[in-house]
């Protein structure tokens, strides 16, 4: 490979990994992130709002079928993992699921469609897999911290909360360790749910870069497998995250 | 920013990728919802149905209700018909009894008055020649009389 081609390739690659930016320091702002989960949040959401304004009761429709069954899925798994008052768990869960999904899909579109559509319009940087981006994931995966915490303490009480940071698992007589255990374990939530839709997403969307980077004529070979995996494994991402959402509540609602 | 055969590649990724989902991927969700779909629709179609049978079963329920009225009804009137037409024959045979009863005692009392008189007709005779004799036993001969006195008994 000459030093132009290599050149080439590495600017390819690092284009496709560069975000549209406005900003300096801390206070940059991924707009591409921001504007394509908005988008397609706003999509998905006002889907569903319209698909229940106008349910029916009697012979649902094949869109109103499809978003009950979306919707008794992430309910009976709540049902099933969540004891006691459920509460906001439940919309919390769908919203999850059903975003990181959309977000997701975005990968099975072609790498350089969107990027290219929107260039043709002067922008030239765009990622256009919001979950690729660690500012999305750890955005969503903070704010479950913050509810388990919320849950904890609305559960417990924060005098109930306290005694088990301090005593469990070791007993009060090792309230240090206890205290670092817990705080590692709780750490560890929203860092592993974070970095695990992360990581799966971004190593997908390299593979899916490199994969362009053959010649026209053979990219169906690994793309096209690729591309069908990938419908399972961002089907498997939306469903992990939701569904260790709903135990690290659960957990944080039942008493050690 | 180039355009270059790149595209090509990605447009026949992409093209397979359609038709995979198309194939495989699409066909079972839409199966699964067509499967819900009817599964509802039978549900309803199975409630509209019972509901019309138990209208249909209420008005059968209240056709046998009539008929049993009815038939109850004309059961009364035969057996209000059938109780006169008991009591009728009763009466006649109780006249009747009544009657042959009467008749009876009637005949009864016409031999006792008969054997009566026959006993009276004895005794009085007896008593006429008791008298008779008395009267007699000192001027007449009772023999000589005795003619008499048959006649006269035959007369009473």
């Amino acid at each position: 490979m000459s030093e132009s081609a290599g050149n080439s390739t590495s600017e390819y690659i690092h284009h496709h990994l560069t975000n549209l930016q406005d900003g300096h320091g801390f206070w940059t702002f991924n707009l591409d992130t921001l504007i394509t989960s908005a988008l397609l949040g706003l999509l998905v959401v006002g889907l569903f709002a319209w698909v229940a304004r106008k349910a029916t009761s009697g012979v649902p429709g094949k869109l109103q079928a499809a978003v009950e069954m979306i919707f008794e899925m992430v309910q009976s798994q709540v049902r099933d993992t969540f004891h006691g008052d459920s509460g906001a768990v439940g919309p919390l869960a769908l919203t999850i699921f059903v975003w990181v999904f959309v977000l997701n899909a975005m990968d099975l579109l072609p790498v350089d469609l969107v990027p290219m559509i929107l260039g043709a319009f002067g922008v030239h940087h765009w990622k256009a897999v919001p979950t690729t981006d660690p500012n999305h994931t750890f955005a969503m995966s903070l704010t479950v911290f913050f509810l388990i915490y919320f849950y904890n303490i609305k559960a417990k009480k924060f005098g109930g909360f306290m005694h088990e940071v301090l005593t469990a698992p070791f007993g009060p007589k090792m309230a240090p360790f206890n205290l670092l255990f817990r705080l590692i374990e709780d750490l560890a939530k929203p860092v592993s749910l974070a970095l695990r839709l992360f990581g799966n997403m971004y190593a997908g969307e390299m593979v899916f870069i490199l994969i362009a980077l053959l010649p026209f004529y053979l990219q169906w070979v690994l793309g096209a497998p690729w591309a069908i995996f990938h419908i399972l494994i961002i089907t498997l991402q939306a469903f992990i995250f939701m569904i260790l959402t709903i135990i690290y509540l659960s957990m944080a609602h039942e008493s050690h | 920013m180039n355009i270059n055969a790149t595209i090509i590649g990605q447009a026949i990724t992409f093209a397979i990728l359609i038709w995979f989902t198309m194939k495989f991927v699409w066909p079972p969700l839409v199966a699964a919802l067509e499967e819900r779909a009817r599964k509802i629709a039978d549900g309803l179609a199975a409630a509209e149905r019972g509901k019309q049978d138990l209208v249909l079963a209420e008005r059968r329920s209240e056709e046998a209700l009539n008929e049993a009225k009815a038939k109850a009804a004309e059961i009364i009137a035969l057996s209000e018909k059938r109780r006169s037409e008991i009591i009728e024959e009763a009466r006649l045979e109780a006249k009747a009894e009544a009657d042959r009863v009467i008749a009876q005692s009637k005949s009864e009392v016409e031999q006792e008055v008969m054997r009566a008189k026959e006993s009276l007709r004895d005794r009085v005779a007896d008593l006429a020649v008791a008298g008779a004799e008395k009267i007699l036993r000192r001027e007449i001969n009772a023999q000589a009389h005795s003619e008499l006195l048959a006649s006269i008994r035959t007369e009473l």
